[in-house]
């Protein structure tokens, strides 16, 4: 489970100080799929950092299965992130000319899993992510769009973690292979992972369970995705 | 992060790379391979001065003239005053204790004819005892005797760069004549070759009896020089002081640096060569240094561009859990492996460098197991040093924006 209080995010830019999170308090219980939506700007890529646990909030306290990570320094936040948060991002960036196998084994070559562990644990992953045998011993490189995605996915889950992050994990695909990753990751969440998925396209928001709208910076909606109302008003 | 996973990522990210990581080796390789190489030349030549010195006779010490000095306070230089007599030959025979040898030395060079054949060469007059004390070997017929020096006897031996050159090469002179500035002079023997020394070669030139020496081309009775061979080399300092102080007394010379000799021992000239050779060998190993440096600036170089190049990557690795030590580990592994690759590999050409100096420029040359390490040793520290900022770099890069990097 995992709790944010009162989490503001402030930057310097300069002599202006720009308010990127004001004031956020919610909470997002285990096994959810929360969809975090809002306009570029609105300060849902700073919420996801926050809490993926790759930044910490200016003000304010993140807790993180019951633990106050919002102090914590720069190393003891990538000890946190090894093995509790797992990461889809939008460019999948996986190692190229590497193979699809090695890429899901980098997060346990951190961890410190045996390397016998490691290759056991990745097969799994993949066969989870619905990843086809035939293409884990290609380089990630000759991947399509999609693909690389799924390899992206089973490389998040690998290490059983508390809460996978999407970041757009759709915006570099086209809709139908869109569609198939965000099957993907429907069904993980159907098997008991949670889930937040960070986008400004509406039709993956739906997907979700839970959404979180934000503008400016605030939550303007916090709704089962049947009740939500930014789902129809937010446009790009 | 286990040494087996650390590697494999390196090699990956360098064989992803190949022509760029080749080059950047090519740099270490040839910085190694020229500081081996130098540093060979000048531990061979300071091995063969050192030989060649030791070939004049062991535990060698040698007493030569100094400044003339006269009322009038002009010096004629060192070495021309004729202040060493046969009476100092026997004061240090009787007097100095752990003596083994003696022989003085008288030499001038003469024009020499022989039939038909004419040379300018050094002559020698000395005593039996220069065989043993010059460490001398005789190829044919025999050496000046006690007897032929007592009896001023017209005899020579030659050396046999002095028969090749009167003679032609290889022949038996043995009981023919020779004329030394128009005294007729028998041959009764040919020394060994010995090979060149660094200051004079005792291949090309004739021995005959001291006394006739003085008496038929000098026509005076002082000596050149004096050479003696003590017991051991642990007595070269006591024995050096000795003689000192002995010639001192002898030719009534209160201070000592007002001497009219100079005694140098076989250790003395030794020391000046080695710190000769010494200089050359850093002044080589200088150079080349140089272009290991210039080595280690293109590692940095290759290493900024590749931090620069996969910040992305960075990126992810810290997201996925890798901390600062993971990262700077990594690329600083890169950097080491690179020098290592290089080093191993110069050490081998500097190792093809020397045999080839030395079988075609003729310079000798070693190499030997301190100057390998010693070059592993900075080839590591130069991927560390090179590598580090590098690494630091790439280790502080905020995950966020590392992330986000276009």
């Amino acid at each position: 489970m995992i709790e944010c209080k009162n989490i503001t995010k402030t930057y310097k830019s300069g002599e202006v100080e720009i308010h990127a999170l004001k004031n956020l308090s919610f909470k997002i219980n285990d096994g959810e799929f929360v969809a975090i939506i809002g306009p570029s700007g609105s300060g849902k890529s700073t919420l996801m950092y926050i809490l993926g646990c790759l930044d910490t909030p200016s003000s304010g306290e993140y807790i993180f299965a019951g633990k106050n990570v919002s102090k914590l320094s720069d190393d003891e936040l990538a000890e946190f992130r090894k093995n509790k948060i797992g990461f889809v991002f939008q460019m999948f960036n996986l190692l190229p000319r590497t193979t699809v196998l090695r890429n899901v084994m980098l997060p346990l070559i951190y961890a410190g899993v045996s390397p016998q562990k490691r290759e056991e644990k990745a097969k799994n992953a993949l066969t989870v992510s619905a990843f086809p045998q035939e293409f884990w011993h290609h380089f990630s490189n000759q991947l399509s769009g999609g693909m690389q995605q799924r390899v992206a996915i089973a490389r998040a889950l690998v290490n059983d973690p508390q809460l996978i992050l999407a970041d757009e994990p759709t915006g570099n695909l086209d809709s139908k292979t869109g569609d198939i990753v965000i099957n993907t990751l429907v069904d993980l969440n159907r098997k008991g992972h949670t889930l937040v998925i960070v986008t400004h396209e509406l039709y993956i928001a739906k997907y979700a369970k839970r959404i979180i709208a934000l503008k400016d910076g605030e939550i303007i909606e916090d709704a089962t995705v049947e009740k939500s109302k930014s789902l129809k008003i937010i446009k790009e | 992060m286990l040494i087996t996973d650390l590697l494999q990522e390196t090699s990956t990210a360098l064989l992803s790379n190949k022509a760029r990581s080749g080059l950047t080796i090519l740099g270490i390789i040839i910085g190694i391979g020229s500081v081996i190489g130098m540093i060979s030349i000048g531990q061979g030549t300071a091995g063969s001065i050192e030989a060649n010195i030791q070939s004049m006779g062991s535990n060698l010490i040698t007493i030569m003239p100094g400044f003339q000095r006269s009322f009038s306070q002009v010096s004629a230089g060192r070495g021309t005053a004729q202040s060493l007599t046969m009476d100092d030959v026997k004061a240090i025979e009787e007097e100095i204790a752990n003596v083994k040898a003696v022989a003085p030395q008288l030499s001038r060079r003469y024009q020499v004819v022989s039939k038909g054949k004419n040379t300018n060469t050094q002559i020698m007059g000395t005593t039996p005892a220069y065989l043993s004390v010059r460490n001398l070997k005789i190829d044919e017929g025999s050496f000046i005797t006690e007897q032929q020096v007592t009896s001023f006897a017209k005899v020579a031996v030659l050396g046999p760069t002095t028969r090749d050159d009167l003679f032609g090469e290889n022949s038996n002179p043995v009981g023919q004549t020779i004329r030394i500035s128009g005294i007729n002079f028998k041959i009764i023997g040919v020394t060994q070759p010995k090979g060149g020394t660094a200051f004079a070669s005792e291949d090309d030139m004739i021995f005959i009896p001291i006394t006739t020496a003085q008496k038929f081309l000098a026509g005076a009775d002082y000596v050149s020089t004096i050479s003696v061979e003590a017991e051991s080399p642990q007595v070269i300092t006591d024995v050096q002081t000795e003689i000192t102080n002995l010639l001192l007394q002898r030719h009534h010379i209160a201070d000592s640096s007002m001497a009219d000799f100079n005694v140098l021992s076989q250790q003395d000239i030794l020391k000046a060569a080695t710190s000769m050779t010494n200089t050359m060998t850093i002044f080589l190993a200088a150079i080349a240094g140089i272009s290991l440096l210039v080595g280690g600036i293109g590692i940095m170089n290759m290493m900024l561009t590749t931090v620069t190049e996969r910040i992305r990557e960075i990126g992810l690795r810290k997201a996925i859990g890798a901390k600062k030590k993971d990262i700077s580990m990594q690329f600083l592994a890169e950097a080491v492996m690179l020098t290592f690759l290089g080093g191993a590999a110069g050490v081998v050409l500097g190792w093809v460098l020397s045999i080839l100096i030395s079988r075609f420029a003729g310079i000798a040359t070693s190499v030997s197991l301190t100057m390998i390490l010693l070059a592993f040793g900075i080839s590591a520290a130069i991927g560390i040093i090179f590598g580090y900022y590098p690494a630091r770099r790439a280790a502080s890069l905020n995950p966020i924006e590392a992330l986000r990097y276009e």
